[in-house]
């Protein structure tokens, strides 16, 4: 599950004099394989800037599916019957096989797994704003494997069409095993909006709580500028933030309205001669503050994956000292 | 004859349905993300088999799986101890250890269960195995790897076994109704099924220098019980946990 990559002005004043430093003659070739539609491979010639735009987009994608797993993941032993409970082991479990996937993607531009991990546990990189939400009731496992994957499916099959060859080869099977999420997602969602009163309550209650996450999944309205259009021609954005936010309200606002909810915005309309969406401005303020580590669950998130980490260093220590006790027998 | 066969299945799924709940708590907390992808698995795995022997009592008229998982009273599960622990603040050490003395266990009891004169559990019994041997094969391999590591793994190793012998001894407690069943051909003895365990697992642990006695007959009896539906201090907890759903709103769908 994963948001859309953001432009940040700290990329946006290092940018201009590194694309300068390269080689006209290999950057006016590499972008021509791009034209063509060439994937890029982990040891062809790549821009110093393609390459840490690659690193930080496929880490945070990496970062946001093992965080991803922890709201969800605290609700599998709660599941309510083993339908339930078998499906949304084997969908946390993706997430996590997503994140090895994708950190091995990352790994073939030069970072490694463990450089990685220590800048997600630093905060120094980050991963997507929606997981500092809580998971409240069993009805927000069923929004987010819903929704939220819904999302990441029209974000990820967008990046799918991008230039790196490992990540798009990773993107495409994570987008096949995601469409399942979405499913059992729906059918959850059904279960509930056909359910008791008490649990339509739960379901409309757990919608109006990620609605503004949901808004802020794709990121904000990208600001035009030269560096999103090397991006976009680099073929590491494919899509603006706002082009997949409108994606996603055309196929999924006339599903939750089909389905009797009612969404937390009173100016959500579709606006018949432009044929966008039009609704409230969903606090970009709000946004900025998660990113910058005040969402209600950014503490406890990182808090969790510290722990992990600190419980397991025995483990990994030990991995990589293999026979450190064995003798061999004399005889 | 059907509380004897009730109280073996029940044995068998209660066993599994508290190692899948115990073994998914790894996902999302593993030392390494490949042990948060092997536990899932493995949790997949027990989660659906003791769906599948609670559905043997279903064919035969009598509660659903989901009723026997999650709509049953504390005293009317059959679960040896030993799953019932938690994970004690994620030590990976521990979990491994109950991991391969549990898989061990099934190991054993699969293998007689396939010979089993119910042909239902032999049938599924042969099925089972073909996914437990990947459980085998990874507990296995873990205990065979880290216990030649460093001395702290080694250490930690020595403590997991420590706690978790008597529990894993208990396994095998005989059952009520057992003689019943030994007689019907169904399964044969507890004792001598722990017999087996014990050759099977003994030249592994002793490999890595770790093959603990036999438990007191004192630690032995204070846990014993658990078949007839005496429960660990710890199941209050964890039967609150996997029925919190589920008895919020009764007699809905999910």
């Amino acid at each position: 599950m994963y948001g859309n990559l953001t432009v940040r002005p700290e990329d946006v004043e290092n940018w201009g004099k590194k694309v300068d430093q390269e080689n006209p003659e290999k950057l006016a070739e590499f972008e021509a394989r791009i034209e063509r539609g060439e994937k890029i491979e982990p040891h062809d010639w790549m821009p110093f800037e393609y390459r840490r735009q690659l690193i930080r987009l496929i880490e945070q994608h990496a970062h946001s599916e093992i965080i991803g797993a922890l709201p969800e993941g605290t609700w599998i032993t709660r599941a309510p019957n083993f339908r339930r409970k078998l499906a949304l082991m084997a969908k946390v479990q993706d997430e996590v096989g997503h994140a090895q996937l994708l950190y091995s993607a990352a790994e073939t531009l030069g970072k490694s797994r463990e450089q990685m991990i220590n800048d997600l546990l630093s905060g120094k990189s980050k991963y997507s704003n929606v997981f500092n939400y809580p998971a409240k009731t069993w009805a927000d496992t069923a929004i987010i494997a819903w929704l939220i994957d819904a999302g990441a499916i029209i974000n990820q099959t967008t990046n799918a069409k991008g230039s790196y060859g490992p990540y798009v080869r990773a993107l495409e099977r994570i987008c096949w095993e995601e469409s399942f999420h979405l499913k059992y997602g729906y059918d959850s969602v059904v279960y509930l909006a056909t359910g008791t009163p008490k649990q339509r309550a739960l379901l409309q209650d757990a919608l109006n709580r990620w609605w503004r996450p949901i808004m802020h999944f794709f990121g904000p309205p990208d600001t035009a500028s030269v560096h999103t259009e090397k991006l976009v021609k680099w073929k590491v954005k494919l899509a603006t933030n706002d082009e997949m936010r409108q994606q996603f309200l055309d196929m999924y606002v006339p599903k939750i309205w089909e389905l009797g909810l009612t969404i937390p915005d009173p100016n959500l309309r579709k606006n018949p001669e432009t044929g966008k969406w039009e609704y409230s401005d969903p606090n970009w303020e709000e946004f900025w503050q998660v990113i910058n580590g005040n969402g209600p669950c950014n503490k406890e998130r990182l808090a969790v994956r510290r722990f992990a980490e600190e419980k397991g260093r025995w483990v990994r220590e030990a991995l990589l000292q293999p026979n450190a006790r064995y003798v061999t027998p004399l005889a | 004859m059907i509380e004897a066969l009730e109280t073996l299945l029940l044995s068998l799924a209660d066993d599994d349905l508290c190692m899948g709940h115990r073994h998914a708590e790894w996902i999302g907390l593993g030392p390494i993300l490949e042990e948060d992808i092997a536990f899932a698995s493995i949790a997949q795995d027990e989660t659906g088999h003791a769906q599948a022997y609670y559905q043997i009592l279903t064919d035969l008229g009598l509660r659903t799986p989901d009723e026997y998982g999650f709509h049953r009273a504390p005293a009317e599960y059959r679960c040896a101890h030993l799953v019932e622990l938690p994970n004690f603040e994620y030590d990976y050490g521990f979990a491994l250890m109950r991991h391969f003395l549990y898989d061990a266990a099934e190991q054993v009891k699969l293998q007689a269960l396939r010979n089993s004169r119910y042909d239902p559990l032999a049938g599924l019994a042969e099925r089972l195995l073909r996914e437990e041997k990947y459980h085998w094969l990874h507990a296995q391999t873990w205990i065979h790897r880290l216990g030649r590591s460093t001395e702290e793994a080694h250490t930690r190793l020595k403590n997991a076994l420590q706690m978790t012998w008597p529990y894993a001894w208990m396994l095998f407690e005989p059952l009520p109704y057992e003689a019943e069943m030994v007689e019907a051909g169904w399964t044969p003895p507890m004792a001598e099924l722990r017999t087996r365990w014990l050759e099977l697992i003994a030249p592994i642990l002793q490999e890595v220098d770790l093959f603990p006695p036999a438990p007191s007959e004192e630690e032995l009896s204070s846990l014993a019980g658990a078949r007839s539906g005496r429960r660990s201090p710890y199941f209050e907890d964890l039967y609150r946990e996997f029925t919190e759903v589920s008895a919020s709103e009764p007699g809905a769908e999910w």
